[in-house]
């Protein structure tokens, strides 16, 4: 019986990169073949936004007064995109808690895989879910009236940023799934700091709106950077100012948030069982 | 399988003293194994009694507190990379993504392996042939029986040819034809020369798996030996039944007492009485019907089956094997089952 085994067998660091990096695709091609064998997964997780667009777009927003340029429309589409991105790590935390609790993550640290494989690959599919799903938020934000009124350059600049947002996120919800690792626990925590964070920012309604003390908190908000920068970057003219400020602060909030949960995202990883 | 058993030749699997808490459980208290080259040890145990701890770490999920491990020369905590590369874990299905089919699972494996595209292709036909799925292949694992899940998931560990195979609970919940099926897979892999490890509340299937088996209760091996040598110590075969008028389970345990090669055991709650009979069989199921008839002692359900592993655990411990089970829903049925326990023995051997 032959076997690829071998104690003389130390691969550099050339290997292991490579090897990470083919462990990564080949655990980020059995995630996206489970969406495509069951697209319900993808489309439940559009058909929420959907209706928060419906409803803030044609219920709610008749009484929301903006000045942005195009109206309400304008000014909720870059919101509920970065909310959609966020909501998209849900299903981070939640595969990954099912992917403990079932033994699955054992089986896989069991094998001769890159360590870090088992969490890039599912960053790397969520990412790919979450950009496919910003970019039919767009569509839908397009037929109710959306317009990006800034040019080519600075729409793409949003989802970028909008994906990269998503992303700091999913490595919060992946933290979360693993240290918690139960499914029913880890949806419910979601709900928990997620709506709060996403919903008392600017995303949906002008932050002087609300009483003092939610201002103080909606101010300091990381989604009120990401958002304000995003409706910026979509709708330019009188919202050139305020780009850079909201973009810098934006920027460190999010390298702020990789360096405290990539490290913790990893630790729970290793200690999970 | 001699042929893996030379002078000198360093054991596939080496435990030395290994101990495991988990704050105030110790799960493992000092456990020691050897496994030979090409061998099948079996690790016959309750729920709880430490199997699932010493797989985990010899597969190097879990770090021990103390002792040692070596699996193919590597030591699991210093050198668990090389351990990795020369083990496969398999059992309760976890390797297996239900919205892919079969040969997509075995794909993604092989490449985590770093087989080459058609190296890949090649040996996932191979192992779905191997393991009867060539014709479910391209249907999504949703769909399999429990067997074929099961066999796919073993099949999942083979993918990069492991010289050690662990195999945690690989039939627990089958059906017993499934059971059978798992079994041949099984001996087959033995025969081309894997060890294997094997993790088993069935005595039955120890038994007919494997060369040596160590029984753990509390995370001590309490008895080690051949499956013969185990089931001497409990007396062979055991004759059990049910004395409906709990009143009369005293005089029931002195009638039989003459015909067992053991003491009887009784439980005063369920009215139930076992005792071995060695291999005297179905001698001794007559001699028992006579002396229960000559005593006057109504019973039901008298029958001869083989040692299960609560007769081994009676014996050695003098506790049931589920009888610490925290969860009493379990063990209720446990004693439920009993009767179907005998039949699945029965048509396994």
């Amino acid at each position: 019986m032959t076997a690829i085994t071998g104690s003389a067998w130390a691969p550099g660091l050339g290997y292991r990169i490579r090897w990470g990096v083919s462990d990564t695709l080949a655990l980020t091609k059995r995630s996206l073949l489970v969406w495509y064998r069951v697209p319900a997964f993808i489309f439940f997780s559009v058909i929420q936004p959907v209706i928060f667009v419906l409803l803030f777009r044609f219920v709610f927003g008749g009484a929301i007064p903006v000045t942005t340029p195009g109206g309400y429309v304008n000014f909720l589409m870059p919101g509920i995109i970065a909310q959609t991105a966020a909501f998209a790590t849900f299903g981070t935390a939640i595969v990954l808690a099912q992917e403990l609790k079932k033994g699955t993550i054992d089986r896989l640290k069991s094998m001769p895989i890159a360590r870090s494989a088992v969490l890039t690959g599912r960053l790397t599919a969520d990412t790919i879910r979450m950009f496919v799903t910003i970019l039919i938020m767009v569509a839908v934000g397009y037929a109710v009236g959306f317009r990006f009124l800034n040019g080519f350059g600075p729409a793409v600049a949003m989802v970028v940023l909008a994906t990269v947002f998503g992303v700091a996120i999913a490595c919060i919800s992946a933290f979360t799934g693993l240290a918690i690792g139960d499914e029913e626990a880890v949806q419910s925590f979601g709900l928990i700091w997620l709506f709060p964070l996403t919903f008392v920012s600017s995303a949906f309604v002008p932050i002087a709106t609300m009483p003092g003390w939610l201002q103080a908190f909606a101010n300091h908000n990381p989604v009120t950077f990401v958002v304000n920068a995003m409706r910026a970057m979509a709708l330019g003219g009188q919202l050139e100012p305020i780009l850079w400020p909201n973009l810098w602060r934006s920027i460190i909030w999010l390298v702020g948030i990789f360096v405290v949960f990539v490290p913790l995202a990893v630790r729970a990883y290793r200690r999970a069982s | 399988m001699s042929q893996f058993n030379g002078a000198g030749e360093q054991p596939a699997i080496l435990v030395e003293g290994l101990t495991k808490s988990f704050g105030k459980v110790h799960a493992l208290r000092g456990i020691d194994l050897s496994v030979p080259q090409g061998t099948v040890l079996g690790v016959l145990g309750p729920n709880g009694a430490g199997k699932t701890t010493a797989v985990r770490i010899l597969t190097t999920l879990l770090l021990p507190d103390g002792g040692r491990a070596v699996v193919e020369g590597h030591d699991v905590v210093r050198e668990a990379a090389a351990v990795r590369r020369s083990i496969g874990l398999a059992g309760q299905s976890a390797a297996i993504q239900e919205e892919l089919t079969g040969r997509e699972n075995l794909e993604i494996i092989g490449r985590l392996y770093h087989l080459s595209r058609p190296e890949t292709r090649r040996r996932a036909a191979e192992l779905l042939e191997q393991f009867g799925l060539a014709d479910a292949a391209d249907r999504t694992a949703k769909t399999y029986s429990g067997g074929m899940q099961r066999r796919l998931d073993l099949a999942a560990s083979l993918v990069g040819r492991p010289r050690v195979l662990f195999l945690d609970e690989p039939t627990t919940g089958l059906d017993p034809r499934a059971r059978l099926g798992m079994w041949d897979i099984i001996r087959s892999l033995v025969a081309e020369g894997t060890t294997l490890l094997l993790t088993t509340q069935y005595l039955d299937e120890a038994d007919e798996l494997a060369n040596e088996i160590v029984v753990i209760d509390h995370g001590l091996v309490i008895a080690a030996g051949t499956s013969e040598e185990l089931k001497n110590r409990v007396g062979g075969d055991v004759i059990e039944f049910t004395v409906p008028d709990r009143s009369r389970v005293a005089d029931a345990v002195a009638a039989i007492k003459p015909i067992g090669e053991g003491e009887p055991h009784a439980d005063p709650e369920t009215g139930v009485v076992g005792v071995g009979v060695g291999s005297r069989g179905s001698d001794a199921l007559i001699e028992a019907v006579r002396a229960l008839d000559a005593a006057e002692i109504a019973s039901h359900g008298l029958a001869l089956r083989r040692p299960s592993l609560d007769d081994v655990f009676l014996t050695l411990t003098g506790h049931g094997a589920e009888d610490e089970q925290p969860n009493g829903r379990r063990r209720g049925s446990r004693g439920r089952r009993r009767a179907d326990d005998t039949d699945t023995a029965r048509t396994a051997s």
